[in-house]
């Protein structure tokens, strides 16, 4: 069996895979990656399903070594990464053998980073999935965060995959620096057009307080003159509540099922990965477009990136940028 | 000021909850007869899917209905969602009921002697009257199955602690406002305790790592301490009898 070594580890470091599906009307949390959109092109480049496990990262990497020769990319953003000194690119495939050490530095412009190795990591799924619940201490590796000294099952690489020539992002991952485009929500009528324009005025500094669960966000305060507290309902990614302190919190990858706080409007799809990516400190700008938009935005991104992961299999290389889309 | 337009709402209703999710909303309140017509929801969607619906969550008054918009478009699943409510029946027969046996107080019911000074009752009466009524699962959420409980006697009815505790193992069986909880997995809670159940409502190691399901009822049983060493070891051996009845 291949085994990842963890050396190093940065202090937010998890397995991830595409998440958990079908389990949360038994209040268990989808999980899955912050942006799903590197994690299925990370896992695209060495050749594995997208939804595979791989490794997910806060702002730092760590160091690595393997037991067998695998096949590495690192994506997210762009991040300092070399294997025995020598630097290598972002968005790209390489080998790795055993002896050789990997490095992940510091994101620079992104907050989360993923390391997807041939084979995929093979932690025992729980409940369907490996995805690390943190809060519930399920799936990954013990449900916790990773560590040094750690050390991950991984699936087999075959020699011809290892043979075959690099897959390359030819243009990495550009996002528009656009507003934060968001749907009403379903309590958007608890806030009135005051507290409305408000929130569309904005702007919102990305708060320090963050983490898998949530996004906490700084700036005007928002008053539901309806009421902030409701009877609980269910919870999607991207859902922004805003609870009595009028402060908004978005909801992220690893969210509880259902929550009692009015929620004024929900991320689209399609800017979620921008949101999660967004660094500590800086300031966005909601802009409100109806369902039909998100959706139309959500099914071109969608194959938008299908054509992008196909194109990587055919050894053309790729070229994406999510700024350029409608 | 602006009336909002919360003020005017009329249920059913149907609301984006984003681009890959639609809410089913009956009402906002709290209520048995709610919350069945949700749980009917779900189960006939369950039982003659809608092409596109990827998983649904019921909760006390609304039905969270996540779609593929690559599939369906949430303005024609709202329709079909609207006809659909209008055809189901809700059918009470076939509900079924997990009897919970309790060790009541010990460490794991820390409250249970100053609750029943709260109340102004022995705490045998607290048990009795904890243990004689029927409980129905609301809905499931907050963690992996958590069940929120309707049907806790008036009397017991107690507000939450200012301030949360910060780990309350799986098992105990606490009282929450109006509601009655069996925790599922350890957490911070600031519900009030009265005692532990050997049973595992949640294990993910189980075949069926979960217990109860939105609709289900639940009554507690009062077991000694003998009977509780006895449980344990049978959950210990992966072997707990577990007890249904007909609802």
């Amino acid at each position: 069996m291949t085994r990842l070594i963890v050396k190093q580890a940065g202090p937010m470091m998890s397995v991830q895979d595409r998440g958990r599906s079908g389990l949360l009307q038994m209040g268990v949390s989808g999980c899955g990656p912050m942006d799903v959109t590197a994690m299925r092109i990370a896992n695209r480049l060495v050749g594995n399903d997208e939804g595979d496990a791989l490794i997910e990262f806060a702002h730092v990497g760590g160091q690595f070594e393997v037991s067998e020769p695998v096949l590495l990319a690192v994506t997210g953003g762009a991040v300092s990464v070399t294997i025995d000194g020598t630097p290598v690119a972002t968005w790209e495939s390489y080998r790795l053998d055993p002896g050789q050490t990997l490095r992940i530095g510091a994101l620079t412009n992104a907050v989360w980073g993923y390391l997807a190795l041939s084979g995929g990591i093979r932690t025992e799924p729980v409940l369907g999935a490996r995805s690390t619940h943190l809060r519930s201490a399920i799936g990954g590796l013990e449900g916790r965060r990773l560590s040094a000294g750690d050390v991950l099952p991984l699936g087999a690489t075959q020699e011809t995959a290892l043979a075959a020539p690099r897959k390359i992002l030819r243009k990495p991952l550009s996002r528009s620096a656009g507003p934060i485009r968001v749907i009403e929500g379903p309590q958007a009528g608890h806030f009135d057009e005051a507290a409305w324009q408000q929130f569309l005025r904005g702007p919102f500094t990305v708060s320090a307080s963050r983490d898998r669960m949530a996004q906490m966000l700084d700036g005007p305060k928002i008053t539901a003159a309806a009421g902030h507290d409701v009877v609980s309902d269910g919870t999607v990614m991207g859902s922004i509540q805003v609870p009595a302190s009028g402060r908004p919190i978005v909801l992220m990858a690893e969210r509880q099922t259902s929550g009692g706080y009015a929620k004024i409007a929900t991320v689209a799809s399609v800017d979620l990965p921008r949101l999660a990516q967004a660094l500590t400190g800086c300031q966005i700008r909601f802009k409100r477009v109806s369902r039909d938009h998100a959706e139309d935005l959500w099914i071109a991104h969608t194959r938008a990136l299908d054509e992008v992961l196909t194109s990587l299999d055919h050894g053309a290389g790729a070229t994406m940028s999510e700024g350029g889309m409608p | 000021m602006t009336v909002p337009d919360h003020a005017h709402l009329t249920y059913p209703r149907i609301a984006a909850s984003g681009d890959r999710a639609v809410v089913v909303e009956l009402s906002d309140q709290i209520c048995d007869e709610t919350n069945r017509r949700v749980v009917a929801l779900a189960a006939a969607l369950d039982a003659d899917p809608i092409d596109g619906i990827v998983e649904t969550v019921p909760t006390y008054r609304s039905l969270l209905v996540c779609y593929d918009p690559l599939i369906v478009r949430g303005r024609d699943l709202s329709i079909r969602l609207l006809e659909r409510l209008s055809t189901i029946r809700i059918d009470a027969a076939g509900s079924r009921r997990l009897v919970v046996p309790v060790l009541y107080g010990g460490d794991a019911g820390m409250d249970l002697s100053e609750l029943a000074e709260m109340k102004d009752m022995s705490v045998r009466d607290l048990v009795a009257l904890h243990g004689s009524a029927d409980y129905r699962v609301h809905m499931i959420g907050f963690a992996p199955g958590f069940a929120y409980l309707g049907g806790l006697p008036e009397k017991l009815h107690t507000p939450r602690l200012p301030a949360p505790r910060q780990r309350i193992e799986a098992s105990v069986i606490g009282i929450g406002g109006k509601q009655a909880s069996i925790n599922s997995v350890p957490g911070p809670s600031g519900w009030r305790f009265i005692g532990r159940t050997p049973i595992r409502v949640f294990d993910p190691a189980r075949k069926d790592p979960f217990l109860l399901r939105a609709g289900d009822h639940v009554r507690f049983r009062a077991i000694e301490a003998d009977e509780a060493a006895a449980l344990d070891a049978a959950v210990a051996d992966g072997a707990p009898p577990i007890e249904w009845e007909e609802a």
